[in-house]
């Protein structure tokens, strides 16, 4: 929806130049992948496997070529999600989505709140522990293995809001709605990318 | 203990085009309403002095006028990297559907769901309840009582605002932003018993809209009202306070913002 469009323009903005792809086929000459997923897990889910995209997609993301994974593009990653029973997530990082528990506060977790760097990475190079990054989000991944977690945010829970691992980089909140530290997230992204020495391209 | 920060938010009623300011919801027709600028250079310097959000309300509701909002948020989300909302004359899914479209994050929905409740329904089954934002426009009847007004404020409806609101989050609405007619323009503080009566009982997210007119209103929404999120308009847009004031206050108080 929306947040395509807005992931575009940001992309675009820090010297992309994003594609949308629909098929296997257009994903042959993409230098990275940009995973934003909207809407529920298990109809997103549905949707990547209907275009044929979705075995490439976990081919990719678990090659450790530049993939970048926002919101539900990151729960993606995992195996399942609470959200949806039953419904495979693409398995490349080991864990699953669970709710926020109802104690915690007012869920969905909307706004703006902090980020602490775990672990370093040229992705979080230009950002610091403190800065604000804007959530919106009701899931939230549980990754089995900490060494995946790159950067952690409290509400109410302490919970991984990035991973990161080779050129693969994921965070639940959205660096395209997140002004100056968005915006800076996803320029290192493009760099990471561009020194592959190809044109960036986005996926849907 | 959550750490989320306390939202500022500017407000611009778009109205031909323009960005357009009145008092107690004064009309258009009734030379009610003052313009107060370009609604795109508006959203850049907002997004330049560090606002958490920016409200595009159509206060036309026109088919015209929901094809002039379109094409402000669509100007608008090119440039400027932070959550939009949008609202005024949303009728369907579709209204809803073209909105988020056209870059909004979230979508306001007032008078037709009042008419028919199942609005909230299929806009959060179909985008997610994360961006259906109930907007509920109020007058206060009584010491502890505010009766839920429809179309822009001009009709009184059977709804007292507490009902309404938790009907409205039973339906899938993720958020709540409370309008206060009787405070709308008039600059003497947000009416924080109303804001608080919903910030404690809603179990989502409450924006309180109507009345600031000076630094300190902020500090009372956030620490008496239990606001989620602060609504402004007016002192805004003339400049007689400007946002990162408000945040450098706020924190003075003990109140988280992002700065």
């Amino acid at each position: 929806m929306g947040n395509l469009r807005s992931v575009e323009k940001a992309l675009a903005f820090v010297g992309a130049v994003p594609r949308r792809v629909t098929k296997p086929e257009d994903l042959t000459d993409l230098a990275a992948i940009v995973l934003p997923g909207v809407g529920a897990f298990g109809d997103c889910a549905a949707q990547l496997a209907q275009t044929g995209l979705w075995d490439p997609l976990r081919e990719w993301a678990a090659s450790g070529k530049p993939f970048l994974g926002i919101c539900l593009g990151y729960q993606l990653l995992f195996e399942g999600s609470a959200e949806s029973p039953g419904v495979a997530g693409l398995g490349v990082i080991p864990g699953k989505s669970v709710r926020f528990p109802e104690e915690v506060g007012k869920v969905p977790h909307i706004g703006w709140n902090t980020i602490r760097i775990l672990r370093q990475s040229e992705f979080t190079r230009e950002i610091r522990s403190g800065d604000f990054v804007y959530f919106v989000h009701s899931y939230v991944p549980v990754p089995e293995d900490p060494e995946w977690i790159a950067l952690e945010t409290e509400y109410g829970v302490r919970f991984a809001s990035g991973v990161c691992r080779g050129a693969l980089f994921a965070v639940q909140f959205h660096p395209e709605k997140s002004q100056r530290v968005g915006l800076q997230l996803l320029r290192a992204f493009v760099e990471v990318a561009a020194c592959r020495e190809r044109p960036t391209r986005s996926a849907p | 203990m959550p750490v989320l920060a306390k939202r500022i938010i500017p407000c611009l009623d778009v109205h031909a085009g323009r960005v357009t300011r009145g008092e107690q919801f004064g009309r258009a027709e009734d030379g009610g309403l003052r313009d107060v600028g370009d609604p795109v250079g508006l959203a850049a310097r907002y997004d330049e002095e560090g606002a958490d959000e920016l409200v595009f309300y159509d206060i036309t509701a026109s088919v015209e006028g929901r094809k002039t909002l379109l094409d402000v948020l669509r100007a608008v989300s090119d440039r400027c990297f932070l959550p939009l909302t949008a609202g005024g004359g949303v009728r369907t899914a579709e209204d809803i559907r073209g909105m988020l479209l056209a870059g909004a994050d979230k979508v306001s929905v007032n008078t037709a769901a009042l008419a028919d409740p199942d609005l909230i329904r299929a806009g959060a089954e179909r985008f997610g309840s994360q961006c259906i934002v109930l907007s509920i426009d109020v007058r206060q009847t009584g010491p502890e009582s505010w009766r839920v007004f429809s179309h822009g404020g001009r009709r009184p409806t059977e709804w007292e605002v507490l009902d309404w609101a938790r009907k409205g989050v039973e339906l899938g609405a993720g958020e709540v932003v409370c309008n206060s007619i009787d405070c709308d323009g008039m600059k003497g503080g947000y009416d924080g018993s109303l804001i608080r009566l919903l910030a404690d009982a809603l179990p989502v997210p409450v924006v309180a809209s109507g009345g600031a007119g000076k630094i300190q209103d902020f500090g009372e929404v956030f620490l008496s009202g239990h606001a989620d999120a602060a609504l402004a308009a007016g002192i805004l847009h003339s400049g007689e306070v400007v946002i990162p004031e408000i945040k450098a206050y706020l924190r003075t108080q003990g109140i988280p913002v992002r700065l």
